[in-house]
């Protein structure tokens, strides 16, 4: 069984707590205690961004963590060789590599899905690669035996719903809103809605994202989901704090979201 | 040549192009797509489009034979398909109104844009009065900074000029930020897209829409000089004035295809904005596959060129593969060859032109003196330098 398989398992119907934060972020030194510090606040799974210079689907506070992570150039060699320093001392907790197609276009979807799951990688999210256009990298990450992770969007038809769930491995990850990373128009009753018609087609475990900011969001979308992601809360959090407090502010931060989601 | 029928249904030109977007964009992409099919076969759309391009726009937009140039050079007989006389001052606007119509028919009433030197923003903003739409323009600090006539013109015209702060500053980013707008009214809002880029069904509606530009000249050029030009020669950024140029030829044998890419300091300085002639690899960047700078990493690397029309990192999809198949050639123009070329049009033919256009200018006064004078080319003059006045100034260290 996958590490993801095996965490929600686990979690025997309890609901998963999926923290983000960028790869060198505020410094590449930082970001393998940053996990490990997460973990410390209750997280299940880590989502670990990888920087790119053109975000696009990102709001301002997670570009400017791949802004500050791209200072010291960031690549994706460089993440992979952090979550290989994770895993030396964390062998339970799936990481999911989250960012978009270029870096992994430009590495090799082969030589990427080798390299990534010989560092201990799970799965992969490209926000910029469709089901559509993804079948050689979907391939190459099976072959591997790494999940290809799939957004649903709430403007996803349901025949694109049936075909995204045919390509889902690990879990899908619905985007609660219209809007880029971190947005403030999340309304729970619609994600509600539109999760439990999910399940009429979607077999994995469904995560909620974007635009989660406090731990009463979080509990009110774990009611009907079954991971919650947080991420440009996180990035703040990070923001705000000094190098040498980021690590405790996070762990405080994620296990008051731990506490808070059902 | 086989006929040449590209994209393929999911918007693929050979290995390049497709539909590189985050899952909230897809169904809007694919309704753009269906609606677009749809008005394709409608001739109700293209008649009305026709007459906005004749009343409105004032197309046919003639063919100038440029003779003292030409008779100074030596060489070549150098034409001009003049773009720049179009309302609005460049090819754009022929685009944006193909793009406006659609919106109407879809019942969007805002219209986003990005826009570099200004010229898409500007004919964004018009054909948005000109239809009663509502209009936000991103464009990049840097760029704001030195297309201020152009910026103040969007204003003019009734639109919201949008700075953006992120990244480099330029084109690229100003694209972002449209996509994160799009993606967040999604509903409500038509991308009116400005170049030959970004995903599917994008880079065929600029195509077809610009088209015009290939199509009049076809039929102008016979009566000018009882034939079809030796070369037609372009400018490429993003590669919209270009692609709408080429397209009508692209089966029409023994017109060679030059698309001119901006060298910027020079290519071997690395510091250029020319991805198909400077040895950049394929990459994905804003909907599409393409050449694309980048670094070893796949960053986008910040590009440069006098010209900010210019200044974008990536191409067009279909220019990528007509690199590839050798249908059309890319070379670079450095900022210097350009402004040279600006200031002998501007004397030696009295037409100040875009610095985006200077840079097809240069390439055709370079190579107009080693042909015949019985050879033709057409430079497709893009676009008028008024808008430039600021920057020619600048660099002659003159204030304004």
């Amino acid at each position: 069984m996958s590490r993801i398989a095996a965490c929600f398992a686990a979690l025997e119907g309890k609901k998963a707590l999926i923290p983000f934060i960028t790869a060198g972020d505020p410094h590449p030194s930082r970001t393998v205690e940053l996990m490990h510090g997460l973990v410390d606040g209750g997280a299940d799974i880590i989502e670990l961004g990888v920087p790119f210079s053109d975000p696009m689907a990102d709001g301002p506070v997670i570009q400017r963590a791949s802004e500050r992570a791209l200072v010291h150039k960031v690549g994706l060699r460089d993440v992979l060789a952090m979550v290989a320093e994770f895993r030396k001392t964390n062998t339970t907790t799936p990481v999911v590599l989250m960012g978009y197609l270029n870096p992994v276009f430009v590495m090799g979807y082969a030589a990427f899905a080798t390299a990534a799951r010989e560092a201990g990688v799970d799965g992969v999210l490209t926000v910029d690669c469709p089901p559509e256009e993804a079948a050689d990298l979907s391939a190459a990450l099976i072959a591997a035996d790494l999940d290809p992770v799939f957004l649903i969007a709430p403007t996803t038809p349901e025949a694109r719903v049936r075909e995204i769930a045919r390509h889902a491995r690990g879990y899908v990850y619905y985007v609660s809103l219209k809007g880029v990373t971190g947005a403030g128009n999340l309304d729970i009753d619609d994600v509600a809605r539109k999760i439990a018609a999910l399940r009429a087609h979607i077999q994995v475990p469904i995560g909620v994202g974007f635009g989660i900011r406090d731990a009463a969001t979080a509990k009110a979308i774990s009611v009907t989901a079954d991971a919650v992601v947080v991420g440009s809360r996180l990035v703040q959090e990070i923001e705000a704090a000094t190098e040498q407090t980021a690590k405790e502010r996070l762990t405080g931060l994620v296990a008051e979201l731990k506490a808070a989601i059902l | 040549m086989e006929r040449y029928d590209l994209p393929d249904a999911k918007g693929h030109f050979g290995p390049y192009g497709g539909v590189y977007v985050a899952e909230t964009l897809m169904a809007a992409l694919d309704e753009l797509k269906n609606e677009y099919e749809r008005v394709k076969a409608d001739p109700t759309f293209w008649e009305e489009f026709r007459q906005e391009l004749k009343h409105y726009v004032g197309r046919p937009s003639p063919i100038y034979h440029a003779k003292r140039w030409s008779e100074q050079l030596g060489g070549a007989q150098i034409f001009f398909k003049r773009e720049d006389l179009n309302h609005t001052g460049a090819h754009k606007i022929s685009n944006a109104i193909g793009q406006a119509l659609l919106a109407r028919r879809m019942g969007k009433k805002r219209v986003i844009a990005e826009t570099g030197a200004g010229q898409h923003g500007v004919a964004t903003a018009t054909v948005a009065a000109r239809y009663g739409m509502e209009c936000f323009v991103y464009m990049g600090s840097e760029d704001i900074k030195r297309q201020s006539p152009n910026v103040f013109r969007m204003k003019l015209l009734g639109a919201t000029v949008v700075p953006v702060e992120s990244g480099s500053k330029t084109l690229k980013d100003a694209l972002n930020e449209a996509m994160r707008d799009w993606v967040t009214n999604v509903d409500s809002t038509f991308y009116i897209l400005g170049t030959a880029a970004g995903p599917h069904p994008y880079p065929m509606m600029v195509r077809d829409f610009l088209s015009v530009i290939g199509e009049e000249s076809k039929e102008q050029m016979p009566e000018l000089t009882g034939r079809q030009p030796d070369v037609v020669v372009a400018c490429v950024g993003g590669g919209s004035n270009a692609i709408g140029m080429f397209y009508p030829y692209i089966n029409v044998d023994g017109v060679r295809m030059v698309g001119v890419e901006a060298g910027g300091h020079g290519i071997d300085s690395g510091m250029h904005a020319a991805p198909l002639s400077g040895g950049a690899g394929v990459g994905v960047l804003h909907g599409a596959k393409s050449y694309l700078m980048q670094d070893a990493n796949g960053q986008v690397v910040e590009t440069h060129s006098v010209s900010a029309g210019l200044d974008y990192p990536g191409v067009g999809p279909e220019h990528s593969y007509l690199k590839d198949i050798g249908r059309a050639e890319y070379v670079a123009i450095d900022d210097k060859e350009a402004l040279a070329a600006f200031h002998d049009c501007c004397h030696l033919e009295g037409i100040i032109p875009a610095l985006e256009s200077s840079h097809a200018l240069a390439w055709a006064a370079k190579v107009a003196p080693t042909m015949g004078k019985d050879k033709v080319i057409l430079v497709n003059l893009s676009g008028r330098g008024d808008k430039d006045i600021n920057t020619v100034a600048g660099l002659a260290g003159i204030t304004l």
